[in-house]
């Protein structure tokens, strides 16, 4: 069994505070990723799981067993750097088998094992090879293997992916979900990635600044994010953040700061019933892309609200293409059909789902 | 009129330029001379005779070159009152030079590494005190060094003399390690750990191996440093036990009759020989080794 529990981590170099009270419960057989931007202290967290920095307050349990004080060898996991960290002068076959070598385990397992991973990730005919003279993709199933061969009861990775180029990554990702699904061992996989985290985390902690911000499944973190740090981090193009104050006028209305059209967006009942705010209190309101189409694009559904505002510049990705507007000050993405596209400078008619807009307090961040 | 070469930087063209061309190549043909020339000499009079040295020109050929010279330098030259050439004393180099070079270049490449890769509180204190040592002039230490090789009985012996050199050599070889090591990914380290194993586990399973340019780099370097070295040499050992540098000067100083010159000669090329050797078989290694980390590979 290889739960992972962190109890009130903290971790100091000398006078930063890196990590600031971590709890997390991590089930066996999970896979969780870690995700945040760079210095968010989730590679710190990683290496305290790993036993590669020593933690400063709080403790960590790897199954029942206490292991603030257990070098990482003896913590039965394994784990996969961003650098791959292959010894240059060994060959591909002995960079698997140095740890075996290095417990002592009999040559013929060493064999077995060696054989049975190598196969597993199709680098068998590489074994001979030096790092040097294996391709990116390559290193990193090596590297894979070296972890793999242990048999740990849980598999760390940092960043593994983040060295590969953009198509061999998506291959690479969905491998190491297949291997999950196979092993069914625990899993904690750091990146900054937001779309790695969502493909394969079964849960995700985002990290910001020394915390934990939200801790959930990846359709919870998406749908029904906690705070404005999590809802701008998880999405790609980011979820529209549109600063505006409440207005109640029969309804509950946001209307946008700086805009001088007259604008309200109706905030529908469902939203604003769990609403206690009062007239004039500044929120943000938050909308997906996804969420503004063109109008009469998407069948009729409750909820919708039309505008017209001009196009500023036009971003096609192949199967959507990215509109990008301006109410007030704040720039907006609509994710449009290819073929609503119209012309840059033509006014364009935006249907907003409203059912999926998100508000937060603009003060403190939190969602209302 | 175009570019011959079809590879590499594109570089102007016409007269001037190879003018110019010219006029460097000449420069570097000149300075090469003028470091040669001495070598020349050197060699020249090693293979004339006494008489044909005293009769020539200093820089003409030899007209009947001869070895007598050379094997009169190594077997038979006094060296103060002793008559067996310089060979003892080549010997009594080899026997010093080889433990003095593989300790120091080993305990280098464990400082360098301890001082790198398991970083503890005052490692960069340390490393600043080792750094200072190799900016010391030796003479400063020559009188407390003869008093502690004398506590430990070790006052005028080769033993005496590998200790001195060792613990000079230390200064330059963890500087060479240590800059080394300081650009090997501490990852690789932390996978090693993961991998269970230890310092010592490491150090000759991982370290070592990728170290390659780094031992050779120090190697040559503290090869020629202990091997040219005439001040310890001089100074801790007596007669019997001195080293090449210092018997050569003997040998030039011996003052009783003609003075040798192709004898002098001979020693003296004698005398420089290993060094030379080193560098030509591991001289690619050095520049590469001087250069690395200043470019990724």
């Amino acid at each position: 069994m290889a739960s992972i529990s962190l109890n009130n981590v903290f971790k100091r170099f000398g006078s930063t505070e890196v990590l600031k009270g971590i709890d997390l419960e991590i089930e066996d057989g999970e896979f969780i990723v870690l995700v945040g931007p760079s210095g968010c202290g989730k590679s710190t967290l990683l290496n305290l799981i790993s036993g590669l920095e020593t933690i400063s307050e709080g403790e960590v349990l790897i199954g029942d067993k206490r292991v603030n004080n257990v070098p990482p060898k003896d913590r039965d996991i394994a784990l996969v750097f961003q650098s791959y960290a292959l010894y240059p002068t060994k060959n591909v076959r002995d960079n698997i088998t140095f740890g075996m070598q290095t417990r002592k385990v009999p040559e013929s397992e060493q064999q077995a094992a060696l054989s049975e991973v190598s196969e597993m990730l199709h680098i068998d005919h590489l074994l001979e090879r030096k790092p040097g003279q294996l391709s990116g993709g390559q290193r990193q199933r090596v590297a894979m293997g070296r972890a793999l061969v242990r048999k740990p009861e849980v598999f760390l990775f940092d960043e593994p992916l983040s060295n590969l180029d953009a198509k061999l990554r998506i291959e690479m990702r969905t491998e190491i979900k297949k291997l999950h699904q196979r092993l069914g061992k625990t899993i904690v996989y750091v990146t900054h990635d937001q779309i790695e985290a969502m493909t394969l985390a079964s849960r995700i902690a985002v990290m910001d600044n020394g915390h934990i911000r939200q801790f959930a499944d990846p359709t919870t973190v998406y749908e029904d994010p906690v705070d404005l740090f999590v809802a701008s981090f998880m999405g790609s193009p980011p979820m529209n953040m549109l600063p505006g104050k409440i207005l109640r006028d029969g309804g509950l209305f946001i209307e946008p700061a700086g805009d001088t059209s007259g604008l309200r967006f109706p905030v529908p009942g469902e939203i604003a019933s769990r609403f206690t705010a009062n007239e004039g209190h500044e929120v943000v309101l938050g909308l997906r892309p996804e969420t503004i189409f063109a109008a009469g694009a998407e069948l009729a559904g409750p909820d919708r609200f039309v505008f017209e505002r001009p196009i500023d510049v036009i971003e096609p990705t192949g199967p959507d293409t990215m509109l990008v507007f301006t109410i007030g000050e704040t720039e907006m993405i609509a994710r449009v059909r290819p073929q609503d596209e119209a012309p840059v400078g033509t006014s364009f008619r935006f249907e907003v789902e409203m059912a999926k807009a998100k508000l937060f307090d603009r003060a403190t961040g939190v969602r209302l | 009129m175009s570019a011959a070469n079809s590879s590499g930087i594109v570089r102007a063209s016409g007269a001037g330029q190879r003018f110019l061309r010219y006029l460097l190549y000449a420069l570097l043909v000149l300075f090469c001379l003028y470091y040669l020339v001495p070598l020349y000499v050197m060699l020249t009079t090693s293979l004339k005779t006494v008489g044909e040295i005293r009769t020539g020109s200093l820089m003409a050929l030899p007209d009947a070159p001869t070895l007598g010279a050379w094997s009169k330098a190594w077997d038979t030259a006094c060296v103060g009152v002793r008559c067996d050439g310089l060979k003892p004393y080549f010997w009594n180099s080899v026997v010093m030079v080889v433990p003095a070079v593989l300790l120091s270049t080993l305990l280098g490449a464990l400082n360098g590494y301890a001082l790198t890769k398991w970083r503890f509180r005052g490692a960069n204190i340390i490393f600043a005190l080792m750094l200072f040592g190799a900016f010391i002039p030796f003479q400063v230490v020559l009188l407390p060094m003869a008093r502690t090789l004398g506590l430990l009985g070790l006052a005028g012996s080769v033993f005496g003399l590998i200790l001195v050199h060792t613990v000079y050599g230390l200064a330059f070889s963890t500087l060479f390690f240590r800059n080394f090591f300081v650009g090997v990914s501490d990852s690789i380290v932390n996978a090693a750990k993961i991998d269970g194993a230890g310092f010592f586990r490491i150090f000759f399973a991982i370290m070592m191996p990728m170290a390659l340019p780094a031992i050779v780099v120090t190697i040559i370097w503290q090869f020629t440093q202990i091997w040219n070295d005439f001040l310890f040499g001089v100074a801790f050992t007596i007669g019997d036990s001195n080293p090449l540098t210092v018997a050569l000067n003997n040998l030039v100083n011996t003052s009783t009759g003609v003075k040798e010159y192709n004898v002098d000669m001979a020693a003296a090329i004698i005398a420089a020989l290993p060094t030379l050797l080193v560098y030509i078989i591991a001289g690619k290694y050095f520049v590469r080794g001087l250069a690395a980390g200043a470019v990724k590979e």
